[in-house]
């Protein structure tokens, strides 16, 4: 192959000469070529010459990425801030589908969800309780309402600055029911048929968890976990279980849905999943 | 009409092998699973029309996961490789397209292109490296317990927004695509017309 590289190897690709770097690259063309020989494999063709920017490239687009994540916090924070009050002043609502964009996202782990309005929406409460009770939405309208306005923090990074909330006081319900002696903690259930959440009693009883009936001034709608979800203040997200349908008193504390996939069971904002954001409440 | 057989005039050029074609599918096609779960996963409206969001995350991990198969598979063709061998390097003629693509300026002569044009070049390494960094960052979203969870948030941020960049620059893949019939032709036959390649592609020695 050395010898004869200029007539006999005419399927080598030309541009592999400029790869290799071999001893006699430029030896050839010197030689005189017997008898005619592919005449363009000793003039430098375009193609076959050329620097491996493509390489470099590659590397170059994949450092930035590296880059991305070392800088992210920083970043991020700064497009929050950015975005979040472009996000503001914008009518398209465009800025809701960039990443971080502001605002609320869907998240549904059940296949679909059936909607539930006055007429058959039910909230029922039992387990470890004197009297197990079944409340209709205007049951719960009907009910002291308590109105909250703190910020919402998800445990994949996105938050929401300033959200009101509206319903019932969880302990109240508790209190109504009347919790048993050996009841602990709080399974709750939902209507999606697939998710679960859980607190211990003291949690379900802090005065900042609500049985929520309104956010952001309107009643909840179907994709925010409407007619009626749980508000935990204090928590990630992931614990405001949407789509409330079942408060079960129970002895000792069930993991809920994600719980069993990894995320932590007391979910306080700051204090858990390894984060390390503001508190919510 | 007769066809002379004597002197059959050469209509058609191969473009792309059976390897270059099996290898541009599968991508495409795993591409598109990706990217499809994707916005499953992100756009609200997708989101409730689906739901089942694990089952959308499993797919969407293990799509990513294969995306560089095909390539690496296709590393066992000289055929294959000799095109990533194209792809790689750039040339003088290569300058003289970008920077006439840079000014808008559509004339053939001020576009001279090998087997690849500067363009594509530019995009297959861009896309290769950003898929990469898509599969990097997706590992460490995937299996969270190896990392602190700050990377996970980091790495979360970058794969956002890295994905809406790559949405973008394959829509103008696709679109450049849809704008070029021939050029569809060459990756679904294999074979291309003279004229076109002599025209798109006049440095390439075909």
């Amino acid at each position: 192959m050395r010898s004869g590289y200029g007539n006999l190897t005419g399927t080598r690709e030309p541009w592999s000469a400029g790869v290799r770097g071999c001893s006699n690259e430029y030896v050839n063309p010197e030689q005189p070529e017997p008898d005619g020989p592919r005449p363009q494999a000793q003039d430098r063709h375009p193609e076959a010459a050329g620097r491996p920017i493509g390489r470099r490239v590659l590397l170059g687009t994949l450092g930035l990425g590296a880059l991305g994540v070392v800088t992210a916090p920083t970043l991020q924070r700064g497009l929050e801030a950015f975005l979040g009050s472009a996000a503001d002043k914008d009518p398209t609502g465009l800025t809701g589908l960039l990443p971080n964009g502001g605002g609320f996202r869907y998240y549904s782990v059940a296949s679909s969800v059936p909607h539930k309005n006055a007429a058959n929406y039910r909230l029922r409460i039992d387990g470890l309780v004197d009297r197990p009770a079944t409340y209709t939405l205007n049951d719960l309208r009907a009910m002291p309402q308590t109105r909250m306005v703190k910020d919402v923090q998800c445990v994949t990074g996105w938050r929401v600055p300033d959200t009101p909330f509206e319903g019932v006081r969880l302990s109240q319900l508790l209190d109504a029911a009347g919790v048993r002696a050996e009841g602990t903690a709080i399974r709750f259930s939902c209507f999606d048929g697939t998710y679960t959440e859980s607190l211990t009693l003291d949690q379900a009883r802090r005065a900042d968890v609500l049985v929520a009936l309104r956010m952001q001034d309107k009643d909840i709608g179907h994709s925010h976990g409407g007619p009626v979800r749980l508000y935990v203040a204090p928590m990630y997200f992931y614990k405001s279980a949407k789509w409330l349908s079942g408060i079960t008193v129970t002895k000792d504390v069930q993991p809920g849905y994600w719980e069993d996939r990894g995320y932590d069971v007391d979910a306080w904002v700051g204090r858990s999943n390894g984060r390390d954001d503001d508190p919510t409440s | 009409m007769t066809l002379r057989a004597d002197a059959p005039p050469q209509t058609h050029v191969r473009r792309f092998g059976r390897t270059q074609r099996w290898v541009h599918r599968s991508t495409a096609a795993l591409m598109g699973v990706c990217v499809a779960t994707a916005a499953c996963l992100y756009i609200p409206e997708f989101a409730e029309l689906v739901g089942r969001r694990e089952l959308v995350v499993r797919i969407h991990e293990w799509a990513g996961l294969a995306l560089p198969a095909p390539v690496l598979a296709g590393l066992a063709s000289r055929a294959f490789r000799a095109d990533l061998g194209f792809l790689n390097r750039f040339g003088p003629h290569d300058r003289v397209w970008l920077r006439a693509a840079l000014h808008r300026d559509k004339r053939r002569s001020s576009r001279p292109a090998g087997k690849f044009n500067a363009g594509q070049k530019i995009y297959a390494a861009w896309i290769a490296g950003a898929s990469l960094a898509m599969l990097g960052t997706g590992l460490l979203m995937w299996f969270t317990h190896l990392t602190p969870i700050q990377w996970r948030t980091s790495a979360t941020f970058v794969h956002d927004w890295l994905a809406l960049t790559i949405g973008i620059v394959l829509a103008g893949h696709i679109g450049m695509a849809l704008g070029d019939p021939e050029a569809r032709r060459g990756l679904r036959t294999g074979l291309v017309s003279k004229e076109w390649a002599d025209r798109e592609h006049s440095l390439w020695r075909h």
